[in-house]
C-alpha cells in the first residue's frame, strides 16, 4: 500500500509494502543514494539516517515505522547546526578515503554531538563503534568529532 | 632514461624485470594526442587533459579512486606541470580503454599493486608539461614574441615584459595546430608548488555531503533492481527453484535463473531481497560439497611437507651451510583464508541491448570489465561502454570481474537496465579469497649468532597464473613470492614455491599487500625468533643484517627513536618490530602491547616510519599508512574464514568481524624525507602488522605465535 514519507522536508508517496526496509525506499524509490547499504543486519552503520532526530539503521527499519516521522539523510544533515559542524570538521581533518561509510559516520557523529556536545573518547567509542570503516579512517573520525565539538 | 627505466629503478626486482618486459612498447602511452578538439572544440593535447574555451579544465584519471587518494595525487602531478590550480580543474573517470589508460608498469588498465604513482609519476607530469608548452607556444606566436620570454601560471600564459596575459581557454584553437612536443623539461623538485605539499583531497566534499557516486548508486532511467543468491558450494550449480513465492511479492517483476545463481528482479532492491528470501532454492553442491576447513588445512600441511617445490632464489649453498652450522631452527607460519569485505558490496548495473551495452560499475580493471561483458553478450567490445565510478573500497576485490560477468548473465535476460546488488552474505561467501598460505622457514646461525643459512618455502596458490601470467616465471607466481627474497644479508639463501591451489570453484585473488602480506609475517617473525635464539636485541640483530640497506635502516632508526625502543617497559608489556621492503618503499613498524594478568591482549600503540621516496601528498601517505595498518589489524585479530560442506560458513560482520573505532590503537606515522623515486604506499602499512604483534606478544609474554588470527584472550605468561 502507499506510504507517505517526509524526507528532508519533502513529502513522498511511495507504493511499497510497509515491511520493506527504509534504506531501499530512500535509495531506489526516492533516489537519495547518499545513504549506503553495507550489511543489511544493522552491524555496520553505513545506512544510518535520523528518524525523528534519532539515529537508526535504515537497512532494518521497516518503512512503515518511519511513516509520520521526519526522516533526515546525509543529503540534508548539513542544514542542522551539528551536521554542518561535523561536515566542516570532516573536510578540515580530511577524514574520508573511499568514502562509502562516511555518510553513516557523519550521521552517527551528528547525533552524538546533538545529544552530547562535548563527548569524551569513551563517549565517542560508545556511539561510533557501531559504524565500520574498512579504510581505517577511525583516528581521523575521532579527531574530526573533537574538532566539531570544539567548534560548537 | 625512459619513464619506465626511471620508475623501475625504484621498484622491486620482480617489478623491474616484469615491467621492462611487459611495457617495452608502452613508452608513448598517454603522450599521444588523441586529437585537438575536432568533435567538441576543446583542446585535447593527450588523453589526460581536456581544455575548453570556458570553464574548468577536465583531468581524466587513468587510475581509479578507491580511497587511496590517487585522484588528488594524479591531479597534483598534472596541475603541477600544466600550471593550473586545483580549483581550476574537474576530475573525470577514464573510459575503458587500455590503449590510452594502461598503467605503464602493468601494461593494462589496472589500478593495483601500489603501482599507480610509480607508474604515472613522470607520465602525468610530462602530459601536463607538454600541454603547457603547446599553450605557451601558441600565445607567444600570437604575440610575436619568443616562447622563452613567456611563463605560465594558474591557467594563464604571461608575457611579463609587455604585461600581456592569455587564459588557456582563449588559446585552445591556436594551440591545437601546435605539434605535441615529445621531449619536455620537467620541473626540479625545488620548484614544486603542489608536489610534496599536504593537499586536501579533491573528492572529500562530495563524500561528505552524500553526492559522491559509487557504482551501487547508478540509477539509469528505467532501472530495475536485482537481489541474487549464488550457489554457496564452490563449483556447485542451481538444481531447481520455485519462483511463485517471489512473484507474489509486491514489486517483484521477474526471477532469473543462471547456471549457478538465482536473481529476483523488482522495482526496488528491498522488494527483490524480500522475494529472494521467500523462495526455496535447491543447489547441486557439486564435487566440492563435502569439503571442510580441516580438510583444506590438511591439504596445505601436506603441500608444506611434500609438495613439489620450485626454486626461486638460490644464493650460496644452503644445504652445505645447514650441514656445517647447527642446530637447525625451523618454523612454520600459517595464514588463514581471508575475505576483502570492502564496505560497498559487489554490484554492477547493465543495460544489455541488441546492438550495444552500457555498464555502470566501480572497477579496478575497466578494460577487463568491458571485455568480460563483450564475451558474455557476444557484442563487439567497442559496443560496450563502461561507466566507471568511485569504488567503495577495493583492496584487490575489484581487480576481478566475476561480479561483472554474473551481472551480465542476468542482465541479458532482463528487458531494460538492471542493477545487481550482492548482499553482504554473498559478498563474503563469494569473494576472490586470499587463500591459505603457509611458510616453512629453516635457518642456521653462525658463531656470532647471525644467520648463516635461510631457507623459505612458500606454499599457496598461483593467482598470477590466471590473473596476469606475465607475473609468473617457470611456474612460479612472482607476486606470491613478493618480499620472500627478504632484505637481510644472509650468505646462503634459498627460497622456493609450492603451488597449492584452492578447490575448484573457490576463486582466489589479490588481497591488500599481496606477496608481502604473506611473506613478511614469517620472515619478520622468523628473524625475531633467531634474534632471541642468538640472545641479541631484535633491533640490533636487524641492523647488523641490513648494513647494505640504508633506506630500511633509516626507517628502522626513526621508528625506534619515536617508539622509545631503548626505554624499558614494565612487566606484561612488550614491543615488536616488523620491517618491509616492497612496492618501492621501505617501512618499519613497532607495535607495543600489554597482556593483562587475565591474559587479555591490548595494543597500546603502533609507530610506523616509512621511506617512500619523493612524496606527492604527505597527507595521503599518512592516511594510507593508517588505512593499511587498520586493515592489517582486522586481519590479524579477526580474519579467518571457515569452510563446511564446500561452502564458506561466515557471512556478515557479526560472524566475520572487522576492527572498530574503540579497538583502534594510537597509530603514529613518520615519513623519512627522501628525494628517491616515489614508492607505492597503499599496501605498505599492512604486511608488518601481524609480525610486529607476534613479536610484541612474545616480548610481553614469552609466547611465540606463528598463526593468524591472534587469539586475543589466550595468553599466559611463560
Amino acid at each position: 500500500m502507499s506510504q507517505n514519507l517526509l524526507v528532508n522536508g519533502t513529502n513522498y508517496a511511495v507504493d511499497v509494502d510497509d515491511d520493506i526496509p527504509l534504506l531501499w525506499v530512500l535509495r531506489d524509490t526516492i533516489g537519495l543514494t547518499g545513504t549506503k547499504f553495507g550489511c543489511g543486519i544493522a552491524m555496520c552503520g553505513a545506512c544510518t539516517v535520523h528518524v525523528d532526530g534519532i539515529p537508526v539503521r535504515s537497512c532494518v527499519m521497516p518503512v512503515g515505522d518511519a511513516v509520520g516521522k521526519p526522516v533526515t539523510t546525509i543529503e540534508a544533515i548539513g542544514d542542522t547546526a551539528e551536521g554542518a559542524r561535523v561536515q566542516r570538521a570532516w573536510l578540515e581533518i580530511d577524514v574520508v578515503q573511499c568514502g562509502y561509510c562516511q555518510s553513516g559516520q557523519i550521521m552517527s557523529a551528528t547525533a552524538l554531538l546533538a545529544a552530547n556536545p562535548s563527548p569524551t573518547d569513551d563517549d565517542i567509542d560508545a556511539v561510533m563503534a557501531g559504524n565500520i570503516c574498512r579504510c581505517g579512517t577511525y583516528p581521523r573520525i575521532r579527531a574530526a568529532i573533537k574538532l566539531a565539538a570544539k567548534a560548537g | 632514461m625512459s619513464i619506465h627505466d626511471k620508475v623501475n629503478v625504484s621498484v622491486s626486482r620482480r617489478h623491474f624485470l616484469i615491467g621492462a618486459s611487459l611495457t617495452g612498447a608502452g613508452l608513448i602511452i598517454g603522450l599521444q594526442p588523441s586529437l585537438s578538439s575536432a568533435a567538441t572544440g576543446d583542446l585535447e593535447p593527450n588523453p589526460f587533459i581536456r581544455i575548453p574555451a570556458d570553464g574548468k579544465i577536465a583531468l581524466i584519471m587513468p587510475s581509479v579512486e578507491m580511497g587511496q587518494g590517487i585522484y588528488t595525487s594524479v591531479a597534483m602531478l598534472l596541475a603541477e606541470e600544466l600550471e593550473v590550480t586545483l580549483e581550476q580543474v574537474v576530475l573525470e573517470h577514464a573510459p575503458a580503454d587500455p590503449t590510452r589508460y594502461a598503467n605503464p608498469l602493468l601494461g593494462d588498465q589496472i589500478t593495483g599493486g601500489s603501482l599507480a604513482i610509480r607508474g604515472v609519476y613522470e607520465q602525468m607530469r610530462k602530459a601536463g608539461a607538454s600541454a603547457r608548452v603547446m599553450l605557451v607556444n601558441a600565445a607567444a606566436r600570437g604575440w610575436g614574441v619568443s616562447p622563452e620570454t613567456c611563463t605560465a601560471e594558474a591557467g594563464q600564459v604571461i608575457h611579463a615584459a609587455s604585461g600581456r596575459r592569455a587564459a588557456y581557454g582563449s588559446l585552445i584553437q591556436a594551440a591545437a595546430s601546435q605539434a605535441v612536443p615529445q621531449e619536455v623539461p620537467l620541473k626540479a623538485a625545488s620548484s614544486f608548488k603542489l608536489i610534496g605539499k599536504p593537499i586536501r583531497r579533491l573528492d572529500s566534499p562530495e563524500k561528505v555531503n552524500g553526492t559522491a557516486k559509487f557504482g551501487i548508486d547508478a540509477r539509469p532511467e528505467g532501472v530495475s533492481y536485482a537481489a541474487i543468491a549464488i550457489c554457496p558450494h564452490f563449483g556447485g550449480k542451481l538444481r531447481s527453484v520455485d519462483d511463485k513465492p517471489a512473484m507474489a511479492v509486491k514489486g517483484v517483476k521477474q526471477v532469473v535463473r543462471i547456471e549457478d545463481a538465482v536473481a529476483v528482479v523488482a522495482d526496488n532492491t528491498g522488494a527483490a531481497r524480500k522475494g529472494l528470501a521467500a523462495i526455496a532454492i535447491e543447489w547441486d553442491a557439486g564435487p566440492s560439497g563435502d569439503l571442510s576447513l580441516a580438510e583444506l588445512e590438511k591439504r596445505a600441511e601436506d603441500a608444506t611437507t611434500s609438495g613439489k617445490a620450485l626454486p626461486h632464489i638460490n644464493e650460496g649453498d644452503v644445504t652445505k651451510a645447514e650441514a656445517e652450522n647447527g642446530p637447525v631452527h625451523e618454523f612454520v607460519y600459517r595464514l588463514p583464508i581471508l575475505a576483502h569485505s570492502a564496505m560497498e558490496p559487489m554490484n554492477c548495473t547493465l543495460h544489455v541491448r541488441k546492438d550495444s551495452c552500457d555498464v555502470w560499475v566501480g572497477t579496478q580493471v575497466a578494460g577487463r570489465a568491458r571485455q568480460a561483458v563483450a564475451d558474455v553478450t557476444g557484442l563487439p567490445v567497442d559496443k560496450v561502454v563502461v561507466h566507471n565510478h568511485l569504488l567503495g573500497g577495493g583492496f584487490g576485490r575489484r581487480l576481478d570481474v566475476d561480479g561483472v560477468i554474473l551481472a551480465a548473465k542476468i542482465a541479458t535476460q532482463v528487458d531494460g537496465p538492471v542493477k545487481v546488488t550482492w548482499s553482504r552474505e554473498e559478498d563474503i561467501r563469494h569473494d576472490c579469497y586470499r587463500y591459505l598460505n603457509y611458510s616453512k622457514i629453516t635457518a642456521t646461525l653462525g658463531p656470532d649468532g647471525l644467520p648463516m643459512s635461510w631457507r623459505h618455502r612458500v606454499i599457496g596458490p598461483a593467482v598470477m597464473a590466471r590473473w596476469l601470467p606475465a607475473f609468473t616465471r617457470d611456474g612460479i607466481d612472482l607476486d606470491i613470492m613478493g618480499g620472500a627474497e627478504s632484505s637481510y644479508a644472509i650468505p646462503n639463501k634459498y627460497t622456493e614455491f609450492v603451488r597449492h591451489e584452492a578447490p575448484d570453484g573457490m576463486l582466489t585473488g589479490n588481497w591488500r599487500g599481496v606477496g608481502a602480506t604473506r611473506n613478511i609475517p614469517p620472515i619478520e617473525g622468523g628473524i625475531d625468533e633467531l634474534a632471541h635464539a642468538a640472545k641479541i636485541d631484535p633491533l640490533e640483530y636487524r641492523r647488523r643484517l641490513l648494513q647494505h640497506k640504508p633506506r630500511l635502516i633509516g626507517a628502522l632508526d626513526l621508528a625506534a627513536e619515536k617508539a622509545g625502543w631503548t626505554n624499558t617497559l614494565p612487566r606484561g608489556k612488550g614491543r615488536g618490530i616488523a620491517l618491509s621492503e616492497d612496492f618501492g618503499s621501505f617501512a618499519a613498524m613497532i607495535s607495543e602491547v600489554s597482556v593483562g594478568d587475565d591474559g587479555k591482549l591490548k595494543i597500546d600503540r603502533i609507530v610506523f616510519a616509512v621511506d617512500c621516496g619523493q612524496v606527492v601528498n604527505p597527507d595521503t601517505v599518512d592516511a594510507q599508512i593508517l588505512s593499511g595498518i587498520v586493515y592489517g589489524l582486522s586481519a590479524a585479530l579477526y580474519g579467518r574464514l571457515t569452510v563446511q560442506n564446500g561452502a564458506v560458513v561466515e557471512s556478515n560482520f557479526d560472524d566475520s568481524p572487522v576492527l572498530r573505532i574503540h579497538e583502534t590503537p594510537k597509530i603514529e606515522v613518520y615519513i623519512v624525507p627522501s628525494s628517491e623515486a616515489p614508492g607505492g604506499i597503499g599496501e605498505v602499512g599492512t604486511p608488518g602488522v601481524a609480525p610486529s604483534l607476534f613479536n610484541a606478544i612474545f616480548a610481553a609474554t614469552g609466547k611465540r605465535l606463528r598463526s593468524l588470527p591472534i587469539d586475543q584472550h589466550e595468553f599466559r605468561r611463560v
